[in-house]
């Protein structure tokens, strides 16, 4: 490839962000305009990616390799495979939607605020590109930057205790992961190229020491119980803008970062763990059903669900078989449509009624009806009705769990119940029932909102009718990510029999 | 008839930076003096007398003179070019300071560039001697510096007390020197080295003392806990411009003394002051990140986060390996924009007769002056150690050779009171941003302080991006030494 094509993604939203410095602050439609229209091109600059993908071979591709700081090996590389590709696409998606859910609801700092938005995308996409150690770890703390603003600037009332907490939950976690790099590092043949950092033998001791410094870095991000904490603030404080891309893209980091560095680099201490990651899964799961259950606050009660349904994404990954990661990785993508589309959707509501509590609700459907079809679709795909996108990810984790340690799916079903349970109990609080007070006389969806949720609706049915389309990228680099976990580990570490399910 | 001595101008050669400045100083002396109306050029001809002596110093050979007793080494270059920086971009920002708080500016610049000068001296000290001289040339001109705002009835205490305790660190770092000479018959830094190997005095007591009373002064210089108390009083009662160099340029040329003595003169004692200085650098990161945390003076906040910086620097001296050295040296350039840069947005607050040094005084900076919030916002950041600032590929350097030295617990709790750090810059931030301004006071950069700013972005944000070509500079220097 001539063309950086992977640069081109990480940088062309950072620049088109400061471009946005140029134009007189006054001018809120130009910027606006002008933030959605990067957000557009970078949304097209993932069609080469999509069409020149090459499905069968585990190899990174696109790559780019440039030597940054010599004196200690570290490169400024790039490249993807089968499971980044679709986080790339996700977030491009995701932030064009955000710039339009933001259209009117930002009326303060607009510039500033898009151009966070946008440099937060390209250090999003940094994440999902880069394949040195160092470099992936530049961009995942430069994220923390615009993120923190966008919560603490434009976020709810309580918005300073979330933003803050958000901050320093996730600094921590890095910074654990940042002296596990340096050992690492100074263990691996120093250099901080993710694939000559796999498959080298570390002792056992070594890979539990990593694996737990990377774990405080990830599971703060995914969250897994019990780090979770600043989820629900973050989610609830945050524009809906935030919202959208903390539950579309931040929190799939964290699993994307056990996908791509613990699962490879450390086998063994992955066999090792698998009993203790699968517990604080499955706990998840149902603790953040139950808590679901007693919400009273719209935006913290799908917060939680997203600590649930993230607990699925973490019990396939270490069901370590080839269904329970690729349904992992689906479940992710659907995680980040599904979650994302609500937040949308409650953002556009709570512009109109200013309120997040849902008793304050009531009946929305009569005075609402297009916005309630498109949010009983969205329910009903957080809930999984086969024929939706959640469907396909969840039986296809809890499949590659039953095929590892049968009690944990049998305990995670039980998620899915309380799941349907907590979101058709939602709407029915907020779309049934008698009309209350202050909702009555409530503008219609206008077309940008219908346009901000079509691409949503669209991808739920595309994904739950025919999730090839997303699976096909996955078969062969997970594939390889299970060779490279199974392959060294068997040695080391008894497994139960039958584990090795992938064609 | 008297016969002409031929002087050997060519032994002189290495020491002309130092000459340079010295007539300077003088210059802006007679300037003040007789040319009270051209006192607005003083701040230049600082600046072009500084820049034209850091290219000298860049420039320059690598040689020995005077018998061993001036090194102009590339450890040297780092350091003086660090010491310069911190002037020259000082000196930027002074005027519109000064003029805003009435500051006489006569002799101001002068004593800059006198105590500059005995920076130059202790980064390039051979001898305990030189090294000595070049301490107390630079903390003269400073006493005086933070007492110069005379109707200002903290600044006075403040330079009583950095006076005192100046004067008490340099008496124990003298008395450790006289131990030396004691052990060694020598002065010379690198003999005493030698006669230390050879004689083997690694185990003596009175050569512990000596050590002892060395990193007790050295301490007390960059303020490093537990000698770090006169740091928070001193700087807040200084005026900030003068904080804004002393937490910088007096730093650095500490740590250029400290590395000197320690890896030069005493390399055997490394498995004495390797751990003495981790807990020192893990005593001095709590005191400087905990105590910052219940500030609500802005001023006083960035002393203790100073503090904290002279911690973190630490952990690349007490690895005792050419690469910590480097990662020190490395830290405290990135340190000198990213320190600067803070110091001078709380310097844009002032306004004539209210100093403006409060967290509050910055609530909704954002609003008012967006570039000065973001400028801010950048150098916060980069303090506390957030990429793509310099300021984490600084840190990153540090914890690396700390931890490759064999500290990695010291580097565990590095990190997490960088953590902690976070919180009070983050503060600030979150007062600058979030907070609703009070009252419209407009801001207003000078041409110098637009430069220096300029200047402070530029090394913040280049050296995040590209780090790779300071630390081969620094690498360099420190492998022709």
């Amino acid at each position: 490839m001539s063309i950086p094509l992977l640069s081109t993604l990480i940088f062309f939203p950072i620049l088109g962000g400061l471009s946005l410095l140029c134009v007189p602050r006054q001018q809120t439609a130009t910027i606006r305009t002008m933030a959605l229209l990067v957000s557009l091109v970078e949304l097209l600059l993932t069609l080469p990616l999509v069409l020149l993908f090459d499905k069968s071979t585990h190899v990174m591709q696109f790559t780019e390799h440039h030597p940054w700081i010599a004196a200690l090996h570290i490169n400024y590389a790039l490249g993807i495979d089968g499971i980044s590709i679709l986080f790339l696409l996700l977030t491009a998606l995701i932030i064009v939607l955000s710039v339009l859910v933001s259209w009117e609801a930002i009326s303060d700092k607009v510039p500033e605020f898009f151009i966070a938005l946008l440099l937060l995308e390209g250090a999003m996409m940094g994440v999902f590109c880069a394949t040195d150690f160092f470099l992936f770890y530049i961009f995942w703390e430069a994220m923390l930057i615009p993120m923190f603003l966008i919560i603490g600037i434009w976020g709810g009332p309580n918005r300073i205790y979330a933003t803050i907490k958000f901050f320093l939950y996730t600094l921590v976690g890095s910074l654990l992961m940042l002296v596990g790099i340096i050992l690492l590092y100074q263990h691996g043949g120093h250099t901080f190229d993710i694939l000559k950092l796999a498959g080298q033998p570390y002792s056992l001791k070594l890979q539990l020491i990593l694996f737990w410094a990377f774990f405080a870095a990830f599971a703060v991000k995914v969250p897994m119980w019990p780090v979770h904490t600043w989820l629900p603030d973050a989610h609830t404080e945050a524009p809906a803008a935030g919202s959208v891309v903390l539950a579309g893209v931040l929190i799939k980091m964290g699993a994307y970062g056990f996908l791509r560095f613990s699962l490879p680099i450390l086998p063994d201490a992955t066999q090792q763990m698998l009993l203790p990651m699968l517990v604080l899964s499955v706990i998840a799961i149902v603790y953040g059903a139950i808590i679901c259950l007693a919400q009273s606050d719209l935006k913290r009660l799908i917060a939680y669900s997203s600590v649930s349904h993230m607990g699925f994404v973490t019990l396939g990954m270490f069901a370590l078989n080839q269904r329970g990661l690729e349904g992992a990785i689906l479940q992710m993508i659907n995680h980040g449509v599904v979650t994302g589309a609500l937040f949308l959707a409650v953002g556009m509501i709570y512009e109109r009624t200013h309120t997040r509590e849902i008793a304050a609700y009531g009946g929305l459907a009569s005075t609402m009806p297009v916005f309630a079809g498109f949010f009983l679709l969205f329910t009903l795909a957080a809930v999984g009705l086969p024929g939706t996108n959640g469907f396909v990810g969840e039986f296809l984790i809890l499949l590659g769990g039953f095929e590892r340690q049968p009690w944990t799916s049998v305990v995670a079903a039980s998620g899915l119940i309380l799941g349907a349970w907590y979101m058709l109990w939602l709407y029915q609080r907020l779309f049934f029932n008698e009309v209350k007070e202050g909702m009555r006389g409530l503008t219609q969806l206008n077309l940008r909102e219908i346009l901000t949720l079509a691409p949503m609706v669209v991808l739920i049915f595309w994904i739950g009718l025919y999730p090839n389309a997303l699976l096909g990228f996955l078969h062969v680099s997970v594939g390889h990510l299970l060779d490279q976990v199974h392959g060294v580990g068997l040695a080391g570490v008894a497994l139960p029999t039958g584990t090795m399910l992938h064609p | 008839m008297i016969d002409t001595v031929a002087v050997n101008w060519t032994a002189v050669e290495p020491i002309l930076p130092e000459l340079l400045l010295i007539s300077i100083g003088v210059l802006l002396i007679g300037c003040d003096l007789f040319l009270p109306r051209q006192r607005h050029l003083l701040p230049w001809l600082t600046v072009v007398g500084c820049v034209t002596a850091l290219a000298m110093v860049l420039g320059a050979q690598f040689t020995t003179a005077f018998g061993g007793m001036f090194l102009a080494d590339g450890y040297a270059m780092v350091f003086k070019a660090i010491c310069l920086g911190a002037v020259i971009l000082t000196t930027l920002m002074s005027e519109q300071f000064c003029r805003v708080i009435g500051l006489r500016q006569g002799e101001y610049y002068s004593l800059l560039l006198f105590s500059l000068v005995g920076m130059l001296l202790m980064a390039s000290a051979g001898d305990l001697m030189v090294l000595y001289l070049g301490l107390e040339l630079m903390a003269l001109p400073i006493y005086a510096l933070v007492g110069l705002h005379k109707r200002e009835q903290r600044t006075s205490e403040a330079a009583i007390k950095y006076f005192l305790m100046g004067g008490f660190a340099s008496a124990l770092l003298l008395f450790g020197m006289s131990l030396l000479y004691g052990l060694t018959g020598t002065t010379e830094i690198a003999r005493i080295a030698e006669l230390i190997a050879s004689r083997q005095l690694s185990a003596n007591p009175a050569l512990l003392a000596a050590l002892g009373l060395l990193l007790a002064g050295c301490c007390f210089k960059i303020a490093a806990a537990p000698f770090h108390f006169w740091t928070p009083d001193v700087y807040e009662g200084a005026p900030t411009i003068v904080t804004a160099f002393m937490s910088v340029g007096p730093k650095a040329a500490g740590f250029a003394l400290f590395g000197r003595v320690l890896f030069l003169g005493l390399p055997q004692l490394h498995d004495h002051w390797g751990p003495i200085l981790a807990v020192l650098a893990l005593l001095t990161m709590a005191v400087g990140n905990i105590t910052a945390l219940c500030q609500q003076s802005l001023k006083r906040m960035l002393a203790y986060s100073s503090i904290a910086h002279a911690g973190y620097a630490l952990l690349g001296l007490l690895a005792g390996t050419a690469e910590g050295l480097a990662a020190t040296m490395t830290y405290l350039v990135i340190y000198l924009f990213m320190n600067l840069g803070a110091f001078a947005i709380l310097m844009l607050l002032a306004a004539p007769g209210e100093p403006r040094e409060s967290l509050d005084d910055c609530q909704g900076l954002a609003t008012r002056h967006p570039l000065a919030a973001a400028l801010m916002l950048v150098f916060l950041f980069s303090l506390t150690g957030i990429p793509p600032t310099g300021g984490f590929i600084g840190k990153f350097y540090l914890l690396k050779a700390a931890f490759a030295a064999g500290y990695p617990l010291t580097v565990v709790g590095a990190v997490l009171f960088s953590a902690i750090s976070a919180y009070f810059y983050l503060r600030v931030v979150r007062i600058m941003y979030m907070g609703e301004p009070q009252e419209v006071a407009r801001l207003s950069f000078s041409p110098g302080m637009a430069a220096a700013l300029g200047f402070c972005l530029l090394g913040v944000l280049g050296l995040g991006f590209f780090p790779g070509l300071l630390l081969d500079w620094t690498m360099a220097a420190f492998s022709a030494l």
